[in-house]
């Protein structure tokens, strides 16, 4: 170590000035999980609105206020910070470069967040209220009809798309600059593959996003017609950009879980990951196809027939990269040997409940079926499986996997366990009967609902408070662990676990890899 | 408790309905076929890593192999899907095609969504057109808990949409303000009401009855509220039913150009202000979302003035048009009735002739 060496500054200015890629991935996670609260706060209130039938604690535009900031705070507040917090981490320390190749920049996209999320939490108790018209904003719902917070919910959006590319433009740069002698791209780990896929997939689509959201403040302000067909615009145009964004969206959020999921498993199976090329080409393959499919999401907004073909078509095709991804995962644990830790807890239950929405999402691209489906609660549930038993639950077990290499301590496993118990009962009981209600007819976004759908509404309410719970159990253990778990000091914590992130000291000094280190061998083998 | 009683005898259905049109049929066939196959797959998916599960434990003493690559399997698990999903494809498609051949209808619907009511015309070559709004029939009493809910409780509206039975059915959609979208899950339709564009969908339903659905677009604050209910009835019913709607709209339109008396109209007046304005200004005239009726000075003023705030609304505020949504007896029983209730007192009576007269400009 030469004389340059040296550890954080102290007190708040470590963190307000900070460009380490450590620092910065710590406060991307924790500001994600306070984000996770929130958003999960506010299904708490859709959930005991929606526990009876009639309305009991919040008025129906209040309803909708929830709904919408629900989802904006859970997909851009929680868990997009959240891989990006797990990238900083963890990309330098897995291609072995000493830091972010741009580190001002890093701090930058990461300090622009908290500011862009407190303006829309403010919205709230704005005159008119929260943004009331669902996290896809259809106009003119959300420009003409929109209440006046609207132009305020357009600047945090725009803060954020901009703090995403800046963070996409440093994984890029990093990966493509600052891997060690040796690391060449087909020896990556496959979290690094899925994220430089994802960051090129959002520094594509985000400036799309930041249109939309520019051509609804000149139709609000500025008298413009874009989205508003009495001046010669089209409301539907704004689904076409909207999608164009959203869909793409949707991989940048399960890609990095894909990552997560490819190293954890082979760990757990002490073998390597199957057919690790083809899972860099179906992630490929993936990144691609969701630019041709965003139109799935409309079936129902009268497109030509031809145009319902193609999208069809494109869309099912999307199953058969996912398969192969699947299909590798469950070969990668077969004669293996196999050990269950609550990292591989949480990525089998990811297998299983990604799985299943997976399925759905198969259903749901056959365009005459989706005529039944669209709008209602089971495309709630096809969602949610794919994003919280995908993505938050891949992200949790990241979680528990490189917690001790992070802290040097090591988390309480019985407590994991039981988190993850707890959690995957009572996801499913939220989130399987609404497959059933949605079937029989519950459309989404309704504040009250006919009395067929009581029961089923009410046990989602009780495995949503369950599930809500154990995330508090999950704040509790990393906490415990931070502050007093057990210490580990072996490199690899693991015996499994493979990659130079677990050649480093336990706890990860502050500066890693100032020298680049020797890579031993081609990822895929031992 | 007394509130939850409904609820155990309604039932938990738990799948689509196969509905009664064809259409409906063949979608819920798609529907299951596509099930069946993921059921399948996943049974034989789950199966092999659940299996690995129990028998390649290291608790066992499993020792892991180390193969991670093999060219053949990989291209037999990317072709075997591909030739699934075209299986799929197949019957997928010609479905899409059924549900997109609007030609050929024997009766066309224009249905128009407002925030947050449906309103239904049906447009014939000849005679006197008919057209009504569809509002939720739900009472305030029953949503609030204060009275128990009724068996259809959110799905039933006060004047439902009428249609013959083995007849092509063509809607056109529309929306007046914001998107909507117009689904009645056992006739297998689900269309946009885009405003400012018209979508088609159509439907032959074959068996008699009434059908329930709500709006399935996000239209603002009371979206869960405007429900669809659609009564299917035989041919010489229906017949006898469009007869009689276009007889009552001969009669509406001979009232227009007659003169009411002032109880006529403050009565009519009141239904209309109770079911169409006291959600916003206050069943005593006294405001919320809206502002106060009660001593306002639009409605105390000039009758030009207030004749323009109801039939154009007050743009970029939630009070809207209804120039539209009401008739000339109706704008004239509602503007009587709100110039001379609530202690406005101004003695003024409009008659139908005057509204007719200011819509002329
Ligand atoms: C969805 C809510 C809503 C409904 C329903 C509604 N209004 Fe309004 N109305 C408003 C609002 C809001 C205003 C205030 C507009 C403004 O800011 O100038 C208003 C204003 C008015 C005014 C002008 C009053 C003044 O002092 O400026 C009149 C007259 C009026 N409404 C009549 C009616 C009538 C008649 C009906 C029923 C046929 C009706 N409104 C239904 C919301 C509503
Ligand atoms: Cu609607």
């Amino acid at each position: 170590m030469g004389d340059h060496y040296h550890g954080p500054a102290t007190g708040v200015t470590r963190w307000l000035f900070t460009t380490n890629h450590k620092d910065i991935g710590t406060m991307y996670l924790w500001f994600s999980f306070a984000m996770f609260l929130l958003g999960g706060f506010f299904a708490m209130v859709i959930r005991a609105e929606l526990f009876q039938p009639g309305m009991q604690l919040v008025e129906p535009a209040f309803f909708n206020q929830m709904t919408t900031l629900h989802g904006l705070i859970m997909v851009f507040g929680a868990i997009m910070p959240s891989f990006v917090g797990l990238a900083n981490w963890l990309i330098p320390m897995m291609i072995g470069a000493p830091d972010m190749a741009l580190p001002r920049m890093n701090n930058w996209s990461f300090w622009i967040l908290p500011p862009a999320f407190l303006m829309l939490a403010s919205t709230l108790f704005m005159e008119g209220g929260a943004p009331a018209f669902g996290w896809t904003f259809y106009a003119p719902l959300s420009t003409t009809y929109a209440p006046p917070s609207v132009t305020f919910f357009i600047f945090a959006i725009h803060i954020l798309g901009v703090s995403s590319i800046m963070g996409s433009i440093n994984i890029i740069a990093t990966v493509m600059n600052m891997r060690a002698p040796g690391m060449t791209y087909m020896k990556m780990p496959l979290f690094v593959w899925t994220w430089l896929i994802t960051a090129f997939l959002l520094v594509a689509v985000m400036p799309v996003l930041a249109g939309a959201v520019t051509m609804m403040l000149m139709d609000v302000h500025f008298g413009t017609s874009f989205f508003s067909a009495a001046g010669g615009g089209d409301p539907v145009l704004f689904q076409h950009i909207f999608w164009f964004f959203g869909h793409p969206e949707v991989y940048i959020i399960i890609l990095p879980a894909f990552g997560v999921v490819s190293q954890i498993i082979p760990a757990f199976s002490r073998k390597p990951l199957f057919g690790y090329a083809s899972m860099v080409y179906a992630t490929a393959s993936i990144a691609f196809l969701s630019f041709i499919v965003w139109a799935h999401h409309m079936y129902t907004v009268g497109m030509p027939v031809a145009g319902e073909l193609f999208f069809m078509y494109a869309t099912m095709l999307i199953a058969v990269p996912t398969g192969v991804k699947v299909f590798n995962w469950i070969t990668t644990m077969w004669r293996g040997a196999l050990s269950f830790e609550t990292p591989m807890l949480f990525c089998i239950g990811f297998l299983v409940l990604f799985t299943l929405g997976g399925f759905t999402g198969l259903m749901l691209s056959i365009a005459p079926a989706d005529f039944q489906y669209h709008d209602t609660y089971f495309v709630v549930a096809h969602f949610h499986y794919v994003m919280v038993a995908g993505a938050v639950f891949s992200m949790t077990a990241a979680v528990y996997y490189w917690l001790p290499k992070w802290c040097g301590r090591m988390y309480n496993e019985s407590m994991g366990k039981a988190h993850f118990w707890i959690s995957f009962i009572g996801f499913n009981i939220t989130f399987f009967p609404q497959h059933f209600v949605g079937l029989a007819g519950m459309p989404r976004r309704i504040p009250d609902y006919a009395l067929q759908f009581a029961d089923f509404n009410m046990m989602s309410s009780i495995g949503a408070f369950i599930y809500g719970a154990s995330q508090l159990l999950f704040l509790y253990n990393v906490v415990a662990t931070i502050v007093a778990g057990e210490r580990v000091s072996d490199e690899k914590v693991w015996d499994g676990a493979e990659g130079l992130e677990w050649t480093v000291p336990t706890p990860a000094p502050y500066h890693t890899f100032e020298e680049p280190p020797l890579v031993p061998k081609p990822a895929g083998t031992i | 408790m007394a509130l939850l009683a409904p609820m155990a005898t309604a039932q938990n259905q738990v799948n689509m309905s196969p509905g009664v049109t064809e259409i409906g049929a063949d979608i819920f066939g798609l529907h299951m076929l596509i099930m069946w196959v993921c059921v399948v797959i996943g049974i034989a998916v789950f199966g092999v890593m659940f299996y690995s599960i129990y028998a390649h434990r290291k608790s066992k003493g499993h020792q892991a192999s180390q193969f991670h690559e093999s060219t053949k399997v990989e291209v037999a698990w990317t072709v075997v899907p591909f030739l699934i999903l075209i299986a799929m494809a197949v019957p997928a498609t010609s479905t899409l095609l059924e549900v997109y051949d609007n030609d050929e209808a024997e009766l066309d619907i224009l249905i128009t969504g407002y925030q947050w009511k449906w309103k239904y015309e049906y447009l014939t070559d000849s005679g006197e057109p008919v057209s009504f709004f569809s509002n939720l029939a739900t009472p305030q009493e029953e949503i609030y808990n204060t009275q128990t809910k009724g068996e259809n409780y959110l799905l039933e509206v006060d004047e439902p949409l009428v249609i013959p039975v083995n007849t092509k059915v063509r809607f056109l959609i529309t929306a007046n303000d914001v998107i909507h979208s117009w689904w009645v899950p056992e006739i297998a339709v689900k269309r946009d009401a885009i405003p400012g564009f018209i979508n088609e969908a159509w439907t032959r339903v074959h068996t008699e009855g009434l059908y329930r659905g709500q709006c399935t677009e996000l239209c603002g604050a009371y979206h869960g509220f405007m429900p669809v209910e659609v009564h299917a009835v035989s041919r010489d019913e229906f017949d006898v039913w469009l007869a009689a709607k276009r007889g009552a709209a001969v009669v509406r339109s001979a009232l227009a150009t007659q003169t009411l008396s002032v109880d006529d109209l403050m009565a009519q007046g009141k239904g209309i202000y109770d079911r169409a304005c006291l959600a916003c200004h206050g069943a005593q005239g006294e405001g919320g979302v809206g502002n106060a009726i009660a001593g306002s000075q639009v409605v105390l003023g000039d009758l030009s003035g207030h004749f323009a705030a109801v039939a154009k609304g007050v743009s970029g505020t939630a009070m809207q048009a209804f120039g539209a949504q009401l008739d000339d007896v109706e704008l004239a029983a509602v503007l009587t009735y709100q110039r001379n209730a609530f202690g406005n007192n101004t003695g003024d009576v409009v008659q139908p002739g005057d509204v007719t007269g200011m819509k002329n400009g």
